[in-house]
């Protein structure tokens, strides 16, 4: 073999060999430039949760110092954490880059999103948001941070997924993904919802959040809060989310291990104060994310993948 | 999830061998879910809230044991069915690698499934059936393996303790198998006496086979080198994008993963279709500049010379070229459940995707048709239905800069996409 392969090859011993987050950073670098290349208008959907905040991370080391090639978008169900749309803000300014915010109480006004109840999650309803906002923009790609291992139907699902003109995934008919050569083709009215962290764990993201030093909203972290105990779920007791009657107002130091919509998202107990203390203790959970903190998929073993099939993330 | 567990009990820093993605192949009843589930479980990566989980669906069945292939069946259809009926992903770490597995049906008809997970797979597991022996399917998943360049084959002889953990049965089937792999071409082949119900020689040793000196599956996996491979290739670093920020800097460089080889700072390079050399300048990810980028690195390459790259172009070793085409042969595996009908040929309009660059293509001959059972080929054969592989002659609307798939995936492979339905219709392989 030639000079210019040897030379590199003994360049080559001196480096550390290639670790599992550099395999799964590379992996989603090359995605998310696969999105720039290929895709006339995506986006990226940015709630200040942590994959999203790996997301963007991993988009500043795709195509930095150039801007991002998409916007950032949030689905806002108006049931938010503060910490979570403050660092949402902050960040997209730290990053000069454009957040689009859409909201589902503007789709209750228009009459799209009608709840029976005041109080029912509008976790389900942001799917009707969401389909709004990407018809609104016209993105023909719109890119998540869904892993597979968060749930059974999410590890079937492609890195690019195909939506039909009404949102809809089809796990049935989906299109086959060989290589990396992903097919990114749609029609007018169709689009792909991308995922370049489908093969992270949540250990690799705490693992990756430490090596890279990012920062999370602080209710990632310990903190003192005012709870109830509901269905084996530690339940935050907010204005939204108000303690039944007879339930007894416990004060413990918890953490999110998932910041979603507040009326569906609960913490854990944990006394983890630093991103190092929490991959400690994801390492030896025994209790999957969403099943620590997601009241809306316990209601049936199909919830997730019923969701998706409605145009959910 | 038994990552930082481990790295406590066991303080000296332990080396991260990356990533490991293997498929697990096997037929119906060889007990494949019931080995994932086990290597799951036994390496910490199930979660009590799934155990319980599988247990209601257990239950709710009518059995009375846990299904532990109710873990990997994930989507309603296949529950009702009962079988697995497309690709599912499935993680677990160790202190040393970080394993994707590619969760392939073994049913009959799924061979395209087969062919998609392999098509990222470093190694695959095939299952057999102690009781059994190596079947047709065996025998075709081990081809499908091959064919799509999986270059470590781990069997797993499954169910041993129902052959009463017997050596000779186990040196039978390992000799058939061996005599199948060899014919093939298949180098590194490794046999594993197992029992995925019991445990045995997944991921603990276990009490059965006393007689078997071999790894474990999971120490068989965890020992597999990959990161030579693609290294000791020659560059090729197909563009994704060339990157231009304007705006009060000069900045110009082109974004991209570097399929095989290696770049370093002054190493000269070829850009395609171009033909024009230039040298490496830099190569940067975010903030710093890396002395030397390896296959595998997403990186930007700054370069020399003001030359007019962009997306779908290829740098690559001036000295060993790949090969310019506009007309290939293939080996090609038939995914869609529309079938081709040879005589619609002329008409059928198609874009194939290979690395970055997309161009129109059309299917010139079906020259002959694989049958992955006997390997015999047919020739000339009048369609292609779902899941059949054919050698192909194919014409290109503009060159494309080919390896053969043997010696290089990234640049040996591509995609065919039906131009009006937007459907991934095929899967090709180039010959040398």
């Amino acid at each position: 073999m030639s000079a210019v392969l040897e030379s590199a090859r003994a360049g080559r011993t001196a480096l550390p060999l290639r670790s599992h987050l550099d395999w799964l950073e590379s992996e989603a670098i090359f995605i998310l430039r696969e999105v720039a290349g290929e895709c006339a208008n995506p986006v990226l959907f940015f709630s200040g949760g942590k994959d999203s905040i790996v997301l963007l991370r991993l988009a500043e080391k795709a195509f930095r110092p150039a801007k991002f090639p998409f916007p950032l978008m949030h689905i806002d169900t108006g049931h938010n954490f503060p910490e979570v749309i403050a660092f949402r803000d902050a960040r997209a300014v730290e990053l000069r880059e454009r957040l689009i915010v859409r909201s589902v109480e503007d789709s209750m006004r228009r009459g799209t999103v009608k709840l029976r109840r005041s109080d029912e999650s509008r976790n389900a309803a942001q799917s009707v948001t969401l389909l709004e906002a990407i018809a609104e923009f016209g993105f023909d790609a719109a890119i998540g941070g869904a892993r597979r291992d968060e749930e059974k139907a999410r590890a079937k699902e492609r890195v690019f997924s195909f939506r039909d003109e009404f949102g809809q995934w089809d796990p049935k008919n989906q299109r086959p993904e060989l290589w990396n050569l992903y097919n990114t083709r749609v029609a007018k009215g169709e689009h792909m919802r991308v995922f370049p962290i489908s093969n992270w764990t949540e250990l690799d993201v705490w693992q990756y959040i430490e090596r890279e030093r990012l920062a999370v909203p602080s209710i990632y972290y310990a903190h003192r809060r005012p709870v109830v105990r509901r269905n084996g779920l530690l339940v935050p007791v907010t204005e939204i989310t108000p303690p039944r009657e007879g339930e007894k107002l416990e004060e413990l130091s918890v953490r999110f291990r998932t910041v979603g919509d507040i009326s569906c998202t609960c913490p854990v107990e944990s006394d983890a104060a630093t991103a190092a203390e929490v991959i400690a203790e994801t390492a030896l959970t025994t209790v999957t994310e969403r099943g620590a903190t997601r009241m809306d998929d316990q209601t049936s073993e199909a919830s997730m993948e019923r969701r998706k099939k409605e145009g959910y993330f | 999830m038994s990552l930082l567990g481990e790295i406590e009990r066991n303080p000296p820093a332990v080396e991260d061998r990356g990533v490991l993605r293997f498929i697990t192949a096997g037929s119906v009843d060889d007990g494949k879910s019931t080995l994932i589930g086990r290597l799951l479980h036994d390496t910490r990566a199930i979660f009590e809230d799934q155990l319980a989980a599988v247990a209601r669906a257990s239950s709710k069945r009518g059995q009375d044991a846990l299904d532990l292939s109710l873990l990997t069946d994930g989507l309603e259809a296949e529950r009702e069915q009962g079988i697995t009926i497309d690709v599912a992903y499935r993680y677990f770490a160790t202190p040393r690698r970080k394993f994707i597995i590619a969760d392939t049906p073994g049913h009959e008809q799924y061979t395209r499934n087969m062919v998609t997970g392999a098509s990222t797979a470093d190694a695959a597991v095939i299952l057999v059936d102690a009781r059994k022996g190596v079947l047709p399917q065996t025998r075709r998943h081990t081809y499908i393996a091959h064919l799509l360049g999986v270059r470590h084959i781990v069997v797993a002889v499954n169910k041993m303790d129902l052959v009463g953990s017997d050596e000779a049965t186990f040196e039978c089937i390992r000799r058939d198998f061996l005599a199948f792999a060899s014919a093939l071409g298949i180098v590194d082949l490794r046999c594993i006496p197992i029992s995925a119900l019991r445990g045995d020689f997944v991921v603990e040793r276990g009490e059965l086979m006393r007689w078997y000196r071999g790894p474990t599956l999971l120490a068989a996996l965890e020992e597999i080198d990959v990161a030579d491979e693609a290294d000791a290739l020659p560059l090729r670093f197909p563009v994704q994008l060339a990157v231009r920020p304007g705006a009060g800097t000069d900045f110009r460089g082109y974004s991209g993963r570097i399929e095989s080889g290696a770049v370093f700072r002054g190493a000269e390079v070829l850009a395609l279709p171009s033909g024009r050399r230039t040298v490496v300048k830099d190569i940067v990810c975010l903030e710093s500049s890396l002395p030397v980028a390896v296959a595998g690195d997403s990186v930007t390459l700054t370069l020399a010379d003001d030359i007019d790259i962009s997306r779908g172009d290829l740098l690559a070793e001036p000295t060993l070229p790949p090969r310019a085409a506009k007309s290939i042969e293939a080996r090609l595996c038939w995914l869609s459940a529309q079938p081709l009908d040879a005589r619609a040929l002329p008409v059928a309009r198609f874009v194939l995707k290979h690395t970055t660059r997309s161009v129109r293509a059309k299917l010139v001959s079906l020259n002959s048709r694989v049958d992955v059972d006997t390997l015999e080929r047919h020739t000339k054969p009048t369609s292609l239905a779902m899941n059949d592989i054919a050698h192909v002659a194919l014409a290109l609307a503009q060159p494309l800069f080919v390896d053969s798939y043997e010696l290089n995936r990234a640049t040996g492979s591509f995609i065919l996409i039906d131009e009006a339905s937007n459907q991934t219709v095929a899967a090709g392989m180039i010959d040398g």
